[in-house]
């Protein structure tokens, strides 16, 4: 018993010289101001800065003293406390979030064909350009979800990606992913969306989608500095965006959304819904 | 409109090989041995071989539930690590014993990994160890197989693996009368856990496995033969107290082992050169914990240690990428 | 001849060949179709540029798609007729690509040929007779023979290999035509031989083709041509195994047949060349092979490139049922298509139709490590574990684990049993790669 508790104690004391030896024999001295960083960085590991994860931000800015480079997700809060440690006048960044601008599900867009393979929306679109009809609405098979560091982004019962205003960060991540480029970036204070991103004559989209921008001009006519009509396809002007809200009722095919009234059909999501990062943040 | 087409990346057509196909030869593969255990054991030896079967399934339909996953009782994999849990139990296991062995097989061995293809060790010898641990007790009362029992005329008696080790321990020599018992080893007629007694019926099983393709040779062949080779070696040098090859060969555990858990394809490598590694690895460790370890048998500890090893023999045993030897021109 | 004697490679695995339904059916010439639809992307590499417009009237054989670039080679017309259209049209590969159309007058009157003595050619004028008939690759690859023809100084070559093994199931077009035209295939590799100077010329069979091994054996007695049987494995005709099988050699990963002194040209390309260096006639037709369950008649058949699929289709028979899977090329490597409206081109080698409960369509399952891919793997990877890799997006760890060294051949998601679409993921991490390659 007691040679027991000795050798265990005795082996315990070496491990314990070996890691004191080893903590002071192999220290690396790193720039305060990198820990400081890090400490304030989301931690997401995204890469929407640029840099391999957070630390590689941390390391960068401190090797560059400069914060050209911003964090998406951190947004002005983070920017501002990085000004401070870096001592450099801040950066604006300026908040976004990403829009998934199609509400074609597998119940209101057409098939072009059964896929059978990897689910994955980039191997699906290299056979035979995806399995929908609309040549550039989203495909449903959950890319985007599946890359998201934040976990922002759900697929619906009906195979459509709908992306978490809560959550979402806007670093931009799914919007490369993505193969058919239905996400985009836009102003985070920006509620009101055509979700829509096919840019084919008003007749061949209601051909293959009950949802799609017809190009039909109700919305510009409704709220005309709030929108524009390029090549088939409506948009908003987001520097506009507060009257564009007058529109959605207006749409004949219902692919204008106000998110904070609600998400796309399907979705789980709790609506009606408010970015939680304040435009005016600090 | 008629449906639309299918379109998928090639290939397109498959060999009709399919998980639960696979499954299900391995099950037929241990009908032999399942039959030849009740009627060595009798009604006993079938109750334990049922509540195993039937707790693993209901366990993993539990599972499937619980984790609101699609049910997977159809693959087969769930009855498969029941009846080999079963066979690697004691005939006269209580009901209690075989339930909970169940228990830990599928959810502690198998589905809190995320289930089939995922859990790092074998399911069945999970339990079995487990329960061998904690119940030493139960878990080594062997019933002498008394054909057509209905389990109240139980005769207790050693396996010849723990006959042996007793006599070693107590007298350092080996008991006089092991070796004539080979007949009955090859048929089963001897004490053990409900499977692995009868080595023709397992043998006939192997057979069948290596026939269907259902598994290669390479794992049996380099697990056996490593086991009869170094204890071959032990025996030449000294025959009084090590047993000779064949009797390692028949008793214990080493043909149910080899041909059924060791070639669980979840927890053994990937390649061939990697399985061979895994056999021959197998094999020493169930000759050295046999001869020099505190317990008789060995081939349950064997194959769980090398499960153990399987990430890192994948990590290095890579076949070799065509193009990339030194280049010999022709 | 016992089957262990003979040459192979290592890994692969045996598909139920599928060939008798057409394996003794002679080659029968397709009639014109309505209207032909040339895409001018019958290749691998840069589409050819049209140069006729809508309304021109064109003679078989003319040039209406000019190369564009050294990896690129010319359209012709595949009969006279009138340009009716040069718009998107559908493409074997599913996409709307720029094609010429052609409504048929029915003459098939040819344009001004020029025949030609290959002996009294040289290398290059050989070289560029092939590559303005628009020779390509004919065993589905369709990559531009010119090029393959033209290797740098610094890689000599001393063997040519003629590949006849056909080993995709279904498809019996090669097998045909080393039957019925082997003059014409022995004319083609003569062209070859003196363009590239070779010491050593091998035809490599897959031994399931007796009949036409024993034929090219008694022609090419006394020529240095050497016909060898192989083992009847797939893929035995992938470029590499090839290779391997014959000559013992190994392509280094990374590199191509020319690195070891090895060109390799298909039968059918063969006869192509002959074709076009003889009787100065570009390539404007080819051999492909119409089968598959839904086929009432499977026939192999004559046609001209871009005839509809539809048109082959009625020739065997008809269909009573739409198709579920309509493949061009062989069950383990051919391409899906949309629709029976798309052309058959220079790379069709065979029409397949399945109907619904003829296709796999099991739901994937977890892998359950049974390496059966690892062993049939003609590459030597791992494809299980790259496919996990592509799952976690791990690109790096997939290109470390070897996965540009995929020949796509399909023996791993054919002989999975948990039915994961293991040759998509390796396309995919291939795909990720190269475009992280030249982002780099």
């Amino acid at each position: 018993m007691l040679a027991s508790i000795v050798t265990l104690g005795l082996i315990g004391l070496l491990a314990a010289c070996a890691l004191g030896f080893a903590a002071k024999k192999f220290h690396v001295e790193i720039d305060p101001r990198e820990q400081a960083l890090l400490d304030i960085l989301p931690g997401a590991n995204c890469g929407a800065c640029g840099y391999p994860g957070c630390a590689g931000y941390a390391k960068g800015v401190v090797a560059s003293g400069s914060i050209a480079d911003i964090c998406p997700p951190g947004g002005q809060t983070v920017m501002q406390k990085v000004a401070k440690i870096m001592d450099l006048a801040p950066v604006t960044a300026n908040p976004q979030i990403s829009v998934v601008i199609c509400q074609g599900d597998n119940k209101k867009a057409v098939q072009k064909y059964n896929y059978l393979g990897l689910t994955d929306c980039r191997a699906a679109q290299k056979l035979a350009d995806g399995p929908k009809t609309c040549p550039a609405g989203c495909l449903g098979l959950g890319t985007c979800a599946m890359i998201c560091p934040f976990g922002a982004i759900e697929m619906t019962p009906d195979s459509l990606a709908v992306i978490d205003r809560k959550k979402c960060t806007g670093c931009g991540k799914c919007v490369k992913a993505c193969p058919r480029f239905v996400i985009k970036l836009t102003p985070l204070d920006a509620t009101t969306h055509v979700l829509c991103n096919s840019h084919d004559k008003g007749a061949l989209v209601r051909k293959y989608c009950q949802v799609g921008c017809i190009a039909c001009q109700i919305c510009k006519k409704t709220a005309p500095g709030a929108y524009e009509i390029e090549n088939m396809l409506a948009s908003v002007v987001y520097d506009q965006h507060r009257e564009a809200d007058q529109a959605v009722d207006k749409c004949p095919t219902h692919c204008i959304r106000n998110f904070a009234s609600g998400y796309p059909d399907g979705s789980r999501f709790a609506a009606p819904t408010v970015p939680i990062k304040k435009t005016k943040a600090a | 409109m008629s449906e639309p087409v299918y379109i998928s990346s090639s290939p397109h057509i498959d060999s009709g090989a399919t998980t639960s196909k696979i499954m299900r030869n391995v099950i037929y593969s241990l009908l032999p041995a399942c039959a030849m255990a009740i009627y060595l054991f009798g009604l006993p030896g079938l109750r334990t071989l049922l509540l195993c079967t039937l707790g693993c399934m209901m366990f993993e339909a539990l599972c499937n539930k619980l984790g609101g996953k699609p049910g997977t009782l159809s693959d087969g994999s769930a009855a498969l690590t029941g009846i080999l849990l079963a066979l690697n139990l004691p005939p006269g296991s209580p009901w209690w014993l075989a339930l909970l062995g169940a228990a830990i097989a599928i959810v502690i061995g198998k589905q809190i990994y995320g289930g089939l293809g995922y859990n790092p060790f074998n399911p069945a010898l999970v339990a079995r160890v487990v329960l061998l641990i904690s119940f030493p007790v139960q878990m080594t009362i062997w019933a002498a197989p008394t054909p057509f029992s209905t389990g109240f005329d139980a005769v207790t008696a050693a396996t010849p693996l723990g006959e042996w080790k007793t006599a070693v321990m107590l007298t350092g020599k080996l008991p006089e009368n092991l070796s004539a018992g080979t007949l009955n080893y090859l048929t089963g007629n001897m004490p053990g856990s409900l499977g692995e007694v009868s080595a023709l019926a397992l043998l006939l099983g192997g057979l069948y496995l290596l026939v269907r393709k259902v598994i290669t040779w390479h794992i049996p062949v380099s697990f056996i033969g490593t086991t009869l080779l170094l204890s071959g070696i032990f025996w030449l040098v000294d025959p009084t107290r090590y047993p000779d090859p064949l009797f390692h060969f028949l008793t214990g555990g080493l043909l149910l082992g080899a041909f059924f858990m060791a070639t669980d394809m979840v927890t053994s490598p990937i390649t061939t050169k990697g399985m061979l590694i895994f056999g021959i690895g197998c094999g020493v460790l169930t000759v050295l914990i046999r001869l020099f370890g505190g317990y008789p048998e060995g081939v349950s500890f064997a194959i769980l240690l090398m499960n153990a090893v399987t990430p890192l023999i994948d990590r290095f045993v890579k076949p070799r990428v065509f193009g990339t030897m030194q280049e010999v021109k022709g | 001849m016992s089957s262990s004697a003979l040459k192979t490679f290592p890994g692969g695995l045996h598909p139920p060949d599928s060939k008798q339904a057409t394996a003794g059916k002679p080659i029968e010439l397709s009639p014109l179709p309505v209207e032909l639809i040339l895409p001018l992307s019958q290749h691998i590499g840069a589409p050819a540029e049209a140069c006729v417009e809508v309304g021109e009237f064109v003679l078989k054989g003319q040039m209406i798609g000019r190369a564009k670039g050294f990896v690129s080679v010319p359209i012709h017309a595949s009969t006279s007729g009138e340009v009716i259209a040069v718009e998107p049209r559908i493409h074997p590969s599913g996409r709307l690509l720029p094609s010429i159309v052609i409504k048929p007058d029915g003459e098939e009157s040819w344009c001004e040929l020029f025949p030609a003595d290959p002996e009294k050619l040289t290398a290059a004028e050989l070289i560029e007779r092939i590559l303005q008939a628009g020779i390509v690759g004919m065993g589905g690859a369709t990559f531009p023979t010119h090029v393959k023809l033209s290797p740098p100084d610094d890689k000599p070559i001393d063997t040519l290999i003629l590949n006849g093994v056909e080993c995709e199931p279904f498809l019996t077009a090669d097998h045909r035509l080393m039957l019925e035209a082997p003059k014409q295939i022995l004319a083609g590799i003569n062209i070859l031989r003196k363009i590239l100077q070779v010491e050593k010329t091998w035809i490599g069979i897959e031994a399931n083709k007796p009949d036409a091994i024993a034929l090219l054996q008694e022609l090419c007695a006394g020529t240095g041509i050497e016909v060898v049987p192989l083992a009847v494995k797939y893929p035995q005709g992938a470029e590499k195994q090839l290779i391997l099988a014959l000559t013992g050699r190994e392509v280094p990963s990374g590199s191509l047949p020319m690195e070891v002194g090895v060109v390799v040209q298909n039968v059918a390309t063969a006869a192509a060349i002959a074709t076009a260096v003889i009787e100065g006639k570009p390539l404007v037709d080819r051999v492909g092979t119409i089968s598959g369950p839904l086929i009432k008649k499977p026939k192999n058949l004559r046609f001209h490139c871009g005839t509809p699929l539809q048109h082959l289709v009625d020739l065997c028979g008809g269909i009573e049922h739409p198709p579920a899977k309509i493949l061009a090329g062989g069950p383990m490597m051919g391409q899906t298509q949309l629709t029976l409206e798309a052309p058959a081109t220079r790379g069709t080698s065979g029409l397949l139709l399945f109907a619904k409960e003829d296709l796999p369509l099991r739901p994937q399952t977890p892998c359950i490590r049974c390496g059966r891919c690892v062993q049939v793997c003609p590459a030597g990877l791992l494809p299980t574990t790259i496919a996990a890799y592509v799952r976690l997006d791990l690109i790096e760890a997939a290109e470390q684990t070897s996965a540009m060294d995929c020949i796509e051949c399909g023996c791993c998601s054919y002989s999975c049993p948990a039915a994961i679409p293991l040759v998509q993921s390796l396309r995919q991490a291939k795909g990720m790669i190269l475009e992280k390659r030249r982002g780099a």
